[in-house]
């Protein structure tokens, strides 16, 4: 058990460290830092041009994408120099979040099924940040139940011909290219009728509409397809097996390891720091020492469960479903940590926006947090993953398992 | 960077694991649970003859020299199997007070002692309520003698000599507080057992009359080496813990899938299910603090303070809450003696006090957090 960098590591550090330092957009540095979890503002700039632009610096340095191969833009790194990096890229390292469906998700899915040829032409620009992609699956029919989708892909010469609407589609407003899940037979079973596609979001027939979420913001779309064309050839996998291209998808999803997961705590541990309650300093307060001390060996546990998981995956472990639990136990984390700092706030806690506390920091916190236990698969799904794969527990009993599509009942009353 | 145990040590968990899997099954256990011993004296002759007791206690003084790490691997079976012998008070305790402070001498006189099973050893700080604190230090030490009660004292009752906590100044100050050397079979000595919540581990109260005792490192320097003492077995404890965690979870999720209820596997049912994902929940986070205070525990690094802290906090809350839910789990059947549901729940309980409460750690680690961040 070492926590010390070896050689390798610490060379390969040094030498981020100092790429980083001579080429990072400095001048965001501040902003990048205030910002957390669902508020990253930079009030004199576009974010996304800021974002694409570093990326465009990394990927031109090979410093994008590292674990991608080096032909599809990537720098064949492991996942040990991924984690230095993140650690070394620190707050700039918030820019990525633009990428982080298309890295994390549709370049892995598009590197197992796609043919060789749309490889290099697909990838590199995606790794460099020209080209940004989103992922098409849930549907208001499908969203903890995503075979349940409804979108219709019917075969017409060479092409296949798609209409149907997806929800909570995040960067589809600023996507160029994005993953399809469709059903292309609704006579079997519902996981035995899709097929995978990627296709062009600016072809006709798509219609991008952005939702405005509970937090007030608009990270997340509407996407309406009306007989939108789509060559064969971009389909990615056999027909009638998207639901095991869709699996190859989530996997990686929880593969995307690298970056630590936000819980709020070191935010919470800092404003406690400073701050003074009616009877003195909130840090030498019993009961809030107490707070922080639960949530403090939370945020430990997640980020040594974490590095357990990358030194596996260094020894050529698989990435297990037991990584379902960082999103599980920062979720509801964001929300309690949240909903504490303002109560230590008493009643001024109910400004919200640059007048409050910190520049609203703790409230945009909460109102993002209902988000983050939900998307990706509710705190109910994570528990379901991992009492079934990691447990061996029997599965929710599925009435619709062996049922055609087409027979599921629609409406509950 | 590697964060996981060597394949060696690996190795060591299968075997130590064998080991009691074959000498310390439940039946074992229920013989001390039942009254009819203090503890398992086979087994604990088996565990010196292993090379367990010994495992990090160097080479010079009678042990195997391996090291922490391997001791973390041994405490994780030690805490799974529920081990009815004094290893945490000897071993964790007792041997790493005289390793941290002890002369020459006085290591060679107890460590191979340990090692070889011989010698059974405690540490004596607490005296009735309270948590570790110098001001709750009050028994007497003047003139080589102590004067005092402590208790509750872990293994107290069939203990060969203890590490006592003792007051030796008045200055307010940690500097007032000295260890001292007891040899408990010794004049000046009455011991008392006291039930308690885990009767597989023995808890006693002492009582020192004019009883002759020799000081265990420097007098000024009792509190920092008991501060150092009570880190390293917050570690080595937490390991225990995370062992009876994932025994706990196996228990339960065992019990779930054989159980039927309203036709179906009770495993079946959300309820359920979700009970066990935080059973597992609760324990990785443990699994991975431990770890990282084993790591600091291993190299002596500067973070050992806030990692024990977190090791200490997290393991403890796991058992607790696996070892609860389990018997939630088995229902009306978790509740009964006959079932090994409440070993588990009793040991949780216990260890969660034995090196202090849950809220001195919580202090503890805020506190050692804050001096980090403002230097």
């Amino acid at each position: 058990m070492n926590f010390d960098d070896t050689p390798q590591e610490a060379e390969f550090r040094a030498t981020a460290r100092a790429w980083i330092g001579a080429n990072a957009p400095k001048q965001y540095e501040t902003e990048l830092r205030k910002s957390s979890l669902g508020r990253t503002v930079l009030k004199n700039a576009n974010i996304l041009e800021v974002a694409k632009a570093w990326q465009k610096k990394k990927a031109d340095a090979g410093w994008a994408c590292l674990h991608w191969p080096k032909e599809y833009g990537g720098r064949g790194s492991s996942p040990i120099e991924r984690v230095i990096w993140s650690q070394e890229e620190g707050p700039f390292g918030q820019l990525s979040r633009m990428f982080i469906i298309g890295h994390g998700m549709c370049g892995p899915t598009m590197m197992a099924f796609a043919r060789e040829e749309h490889k290099r032409t697909y990838l590199p620009p995606l790794a460099s940040g020209e080209k940004v992609w989103c992922q098409l699956f849930s549907e208001p029919a499908g969203g903890s139940d995503v075979a349940g989708l409804r979108t219709r892909a019917e075969k017409d010469g060479d092409d296949w011909v798609i209409n149907g609407q997806k929800i909570w589609t995040s960067g589809a407003h600023y996507s160029d290219y994005g993953i399809l899940l469709t059903r292309t037979d609704p006579d079997v079973p519902k996981h035995k009728g899709l097929t995978m596609f990627f296709l062009d979001m600016k072809s006709p027939g798509v219609e991008v509409r952005p939702i405005k979420q509970a937090s007030g913001a608009s990270d997340f779309n509407e996407v309406y397809f009306t007989n939108v064309r789509i060559p064969d050839h971009q389909r990615l996998g056999e027909v009638g097996d998207g639901w095991n291209v869709s699996l190859t998808t989530l996997m990686n999803e929880r593969s995307a390891i690298g970056a630590a997961v936000s819980t709020g705590f070191p935010e919470l541990f800092e404003y406690c720091s400073s701050l003074m309650l009616d009877d003195g300093p909130a840090i030498e307060d019993r009961a809030v020492r107490s707070k922080l001390a639960n949530w403090a060996v939370k945020a430990s546990g997640l980020k040594y469960t974490s590095m357990r998981a990358i030194s596996a995956l260094s020894k050529g472990e698989r990435p297990g479903p037991e990584n379902s639990i960082g999103k599980l136990v920062a979720g509801s984390m964001i929300q309690d940590v949240a909903t504490y700092a303002l109560d230590l706030q008493g009643a001024s806690g109910v400004v919200s926006g640059e007048d409050a506390e910190l520049a609203g920091r703790f409230q945009a916190m909460l109102l993002r947090a209902p988000g983050t236990r939900v998307e990706g698969g509710t705190d109910e799904i994570m528990r379901n993953i991992i009492a079934e794969r990691v447990l061996g527990l029997p599965g929710d009993i599925r009435v619709d398992k062996d049922v055609p599509f087409n027979k599921i009942p629609t409406k509950g009353r | 960077m590697n964060f996981d145990f060597s394949d060696d040590q690996k190795q060591l968990r299968d075997q130590a694991r064998k080991f009691l899997a074959e000498k310390c099954s439940p039946k074992a256990v229920r013989v001390v649970l039942d009254g009819k011993a203090p503890y398992d004296k086979e087994l604990w002759k088996g565990l010196a003859e292993m090379g367990f007791l010994g495992v990090a206690i160097p080479e010079e003084f009678g042990g195997a020299g391996a090291g922490h790490l391997e001791l973390c691997v041994i405490a994780e079976e030690m805490g799974r199997a529920n081990a009815p012998v004094p290893f945490s008070s000897t071993v964790y305790l007792a041997a790493e007070a005289l390793l941290i402070a002890g002369s020459d001498a006085q290591k060679k006189k107890w460590l191979p002692a340990i090692a070889s099973g011989e010698a059974i050893g405690t540490l004596a700080l607490f005296e009735g309520k309270g948590n570790p604190a110098p001001k709750n230090v009050k028994l007497a030490a003047a003139n080589g003698v102590l004067n005092g009660v402590k208790k509750p004292v872990p293994d107290g009752a069939i203990a060969d000599f203890a590490v006592v906590a003792a007051r030796t100044g008045s200055s307010g100050r940690d500097g007032d507080v000295s260890l001292f050397l007891v040899d408990l079979k010794g004049a000046g000595v009455a011991v008392k057992s006291l039930t308690n919540l885990d009767p597989t581990r023995g808890q006693a109260e002492i009582t020192f009359s004019d009883c002759k005792a020799e000081p265990l490192g420097a007098a000024s320097e009792g509190w920092s080496t008991l501060t150092q003492v009570l880190d390293r077995a917050a570690v080595l404890c937490a390991f225990e813990q995370v062992g009876g965690s994932d025994r706990a979870l196996e228990m339960g999720r065992d019990y779930a899938l054989d159980r039927i209820a309203f036709g179906r596997q009770i495993g079946s049912f959300q309820a359920v299910k979700h009970m066990l994902a935080d059973m597992y929940v609760s324990a990785t986070l443990a699994r991975s603090n431990s770890y990282y205070g084993a790591w600091a525990l291993s190299t002596n690094a500067a973070e050992l303070p806030e990692a024990a802290a977190a090791a200490r906090i997290s393991a403890t809350q796991a058992f607790q809450h696996c070892a609860k839910n389990n018997i939630q789990v088995h229902g009306g059947m978790g509740f009964t003696w006959e079932f090994d549901c409440h070993m588990y729940y009793r040991r949780a309980n216990a260890m969660a006090l034995g090196l202090g409460s849950l809220s001195y750690w919580e202090d503890q680690l805020i506190e050692r957090m804050r001096k980090k961040n403002a230097a």
